[in-house]
Parts: C-alpha cells; sequence; structure tokens
C-alpha cells in the first residue's frame, strides 16, 4: 500500500491521478499505525512551511515521519519541510536532511515558474532520465546544495532538485505535472 | 536553465470547447479532455481553459469539467472566467487545477488577490490585465475590451504583485485577433515593471511572432488560442523553430 501524508498542505488531487495513472490506489492518510505499515509513503505539499510544521507538530506527525523507514518521497514543499530549517516563516523543520530552506534573492523572477532541467543528477530515482530532461518547478523557496544532493538545478544560483539520504528521497519538482518524465520519477520511487 | 513556455488557450462554454477545432485527429473536438490530451501530446507546456459561460447558474459544471481534466492531464492547466470568490478558488483547487486566473473582480477588489495569496499561496493566483494602448499609456479594460476602467496597466501589475499575485497573463486587445504579432513593448513595460513571470497574450500569426515576443521581451511564456485551434501552427514545428532561434524550449519526451 502506498500512503500519502495527509495534512494541512495543499492540493493532492494531480498527485493521486499521477498514481492511478500508474496503476496504484493510494491511502490518503494521517493515522500513525497506515503510515508505519506502509510500503512506501509520499509526502506532497504546497503551501506555507511555518503554518505546515505547526500542523505537524501538534498531532505528532514531525516524530512519526522522521522515524519512518520505508521508502519515502517528499515533493515541493514536503522537500522543503523534510529540511532543517525554513526561511518561510522562520521555522525548524524536520531536520532528516541537514540542508536549509532559503528564499531565492530577487536576482531574478520569483517564483520560479516553468519547465527546468538539471545540472548533475544520480541515483535510482532518475534512471532513464537525463540532465537535458525537464520537470515542472514553481516555488519561491529552495533548498540549498549539500551532502544529499542527487540532483541540481540552476535558477538564480544552483539549489537542490533533489535529495536523498538512506530511505528518504525528496524532489522540488512536480513529478505529477512534469509529463512523461515525471511519470518516469514516480514509476522509479516505486520501484525503490 | 528555465525553459519559455508555449501555452494553448481554450475558451469553455458550459463544459464545452467554443470555437470548432478541426485539426486534431479527435472524435469529439467539442471535449475539453479530449482536446487537453491531444495538446499534451502536442508538446504544449501548459494549458489554459477560460470559461466564457454566460449565465451563474451553469457555472458548477465547470468543476467538473476541471476534475475531468485532472485525471487525465499530466502538465500543469490554469482555470479562469468569472472566479470572484475563495470559496470558488478553494473547489478548483480541490478539483485539481494548478492555477487560477482572475480578472474583472480584482479590479472591483483588489483585496481578493492579498486573500487567495494567503489562502493558497502566490503560485496558484494569476491575474490576467486585458489592455489597449491610449495616448498616455496603457490602459485596463473589461469585458474583452469594451469596457474601460480607467486604470494604468503598468501600476495595476506592480499592485497586483505587491498583493501577492504569482504572475501576470497579458493581453493586448490592440493585438489580439490581429495575428500580426504580440504587444512586445507593452510585455516588456510590464516585465520592467514587476518581478513575476509573465505571460503574453493575444495577436499571435505566425511563428515568427512567437520568437519576437521571446527575445524582443523577458515574457515567460507565450499564449495563443486559434493559430493552434485551426492548425494555423503545430506546437511540434513552433517548438522546433524556436529552438533553432536559440530560445530555451521544453523538448516533450513521449
Amino acid at each position: 500500500m502506498i500512503a500519502i501524508v495527509k495534512y494541512n498542505a495543499g492540493n493532492i488531487r494531480s498527485l493521486i491521478n499521477a498514481l492511478v495513472r500508474l496503476g496504484i490506489e493510494p491511502l490518503l492518510t494521517d493515522d500513525p499505525d497506515q503510515l508505519r505499515e506502509a510500503e512506501k509513503v509520499i509526502f506532497p505539499g504546497v503551501g506555507e512551511a511555518s503554518s505546515a510544521m505547526a500542523y505537524l507538530r501538534q498531532r505528532g506527525l514531525d516524530q512519526l515521519l522522521r522515524s519512518l523507514k520505508q521508502p519515502f518521497l517528499g515533493i515541493c514543499l514536503g522537500q522543503q519541510l523534510m529540511g532543517s530549517h525554513s526561511e518561510e516563516g522562520d521555522v525548524a523543520c524536520l531536520g532528516i536532511f541537514p540542508e536549509k530552506i532559503k528564499k531565492f534573492p530577487p536576482l531574478d523572477k520569483v517564483p520560479h515558474i516553468g519547465w527546468n532541467n538539471f545540472e548533475e543528477l544520480k541515483g535510482p530515482l532518475f534512471k532513464g532520465i537525463e540532465k537535458t530532461d525537464d520537470m515542472y518547478f514553481v516555488h519561491s523557496f529552495y533548498m540549498e546544495k549539500g551532502p544529499d544532493t542527487i540532483a541540481s538545478t540552476d535558477y538564480i544560483l544552483p539549489f537542490s532538485a533533489a535529495v536523498h539520504r538512506e530511505n528518504f528521497y525528496a524532489v522540488q519538482f512536480h513529478p505529477e505535472k512534469s509529463a512523461a518524465v515525471g511519470q518516469r520519477l514516480l514509476s522509479n520511487f516505486l520501484e525503490i | 536553465m528555465l525553459k519559455k513556455r508555449i501555452i494553448p488557450c481554450l475558451d469553455i462554454r458550459d463544459g464545452r470547447t467554443v470555437k470548432g477545432i478541426n485539426f486534431l485527429d479527435i472524435r469529439d473536438a467539442g471535449d475539453p479532455v479530449a482536446l487537453a490530451k491531444a495538446y499534451v501530446a502536442q508538446g504544449a507546456d501548459e494549458l489554459v481553459f477560460l470559461d466564457i459561460t454566460a449565465t451563474v447558474e451553469k457555472r458548477p459544471a465547470l468543476v467538473s469539467l476541471v476534475e475531468r481534466i485532472s485525471v487525465e492531464i499530466n502538465i500543469p492547466f490554469t482555470v479562469g472566467g468569472g472566479i470572484n470568490s475563495v470559496e470558488g478558488v478553494a473547489a478548483l483547487l480541490q478539483a485539481g487545477a494548478d492555477k487560477i486566473s482572475i480578472n474583472s473582480a480584482a479590479i472591483r477588489r483588489p483585496e481578493l488577490i492579498r486573500e487567495l495569496a494567503q489562502n493558497f499561496g502566490s503560485q496558484c493566483i494569476v491575474l490576467a490585465i486585458d489592455c489597449r494602448k491610449e495616448a498616455d499609456g496603457w490602459r485596463v479594460f473589461t469585458h474583452g475590451g469594451r469596457t474601460p476602467t480607467g486604470i494604468d496597466a503598468l501600476a495595476w501589475a506592480a499592485q497586483a504583485e505587491a498583493l501577492g499575485a504569482g504572475e501576470i497573463l497579458l493581453t493586448s486587445m490592440d493585438h489580439d485577433g490581429t495575428k500580426q504579432g504580440f504587444a512586445t513593448e507593452l510585455t516588456q513595460a510590464i516585465c520592467d515593471r514587476v518581478n513575476i513571470p509573465v505571460i503574453a497574450s493575444g495577436g499571435a500569426g505566425r511563428r515568427e511572432h512567437f520568437a519576437e515576443i521571446f527575445l524582443q521581451s523577458n515574457a515567460d511564456a507565450a499564449l495563443a488560442a486559434s493559430v493552434f485551434h485551426f492548425g494555423e501552427i503545430p506546437i511540434p514545428s513552433l517548438k522546433q523553430f524556436l529552438t533553432q532561434q536559440n530560445i530555451p524550449i521544453r523538448e516533450a519526451r513521449l
């Protein structure tokens, strides 16, 4: 069973639809037992970091998510919440990754909206995906590059488009909105 | 590198596409879902659905259409037309829309932009601006360019950004329907004024017009309707042409 973490951030309809297109019927849940027992967990999110963290803490979901052992994929705000700290609302995040979340300096248009490719790329999440392939991004904050970076994208500055540590994976872009290439990434995650 | 986006726009009335679309090999050219799928296959980077349903009573049909689109489409799409409340936006986003565009309602009450941005995030709030050139600058119009508001387009764009709009969909009513090219001067004036992405709309007639708007302004995307619907400019050949001009364009992989 593939579980999607249910919380106060965002719109998960597109993610559910993308998984259904891959033949998966995901379970949307915030039940600790169901999340612990899931074969894989996806942590999506569109919204604001400090209110999302407050919601997770109130329900003890912050500790639970950190303790999970199965393959885990954060998407967009989900990735940012997995970092150590976010400048959005100046909030401590889950700390699964030591990398910090910062606001883009206004040297170009913010938010970063649209299709962008990669400077570097590695690991099983990107099997069959090339540096020249584009994914769809929409964000104003970014995860800095660090030891966990498995894909970087350059917009204003190079940032972590994807990170990996142990069972935890996270991507800044929206695979569920990134046409065939995004579908491939989701299918790669399901095979991990 | 961030790519320049090519965006077909579909007009919807009572859940059906309005303009006859006669080049794509699809069984029901009035079905927005079938059309949208065909555009995805052609390599469109994003889609805009503009609801021009005349009567308010028939509007709920839009939410169920958005649900159907979201099931079938794996690229981002924006929904616009007559949206005027936080509740209305919530319903469309929950149905699977990625962004919503607002126009007249924001002119009537600019605070709506701030309310929507606070509730849903700037990234999904597109402000549509329809304008015409007048002696002293560009002025905002509503109702398809018929009703003047007297508002200065550049000042309105800046105000909308400050209120939380995440993107501007800019239509030059002077160029719309002429097929003589996009409004490069206007588009660049808006780009100079704001630091959010700008979608240029109105005037596309040939592939060269898309190259012009991207080379002569900082537009992030170009939107068109009839040249795509009637097959005058097939998206694959347009993208190939723009790539040859060294404009960064996404190569769609199937």
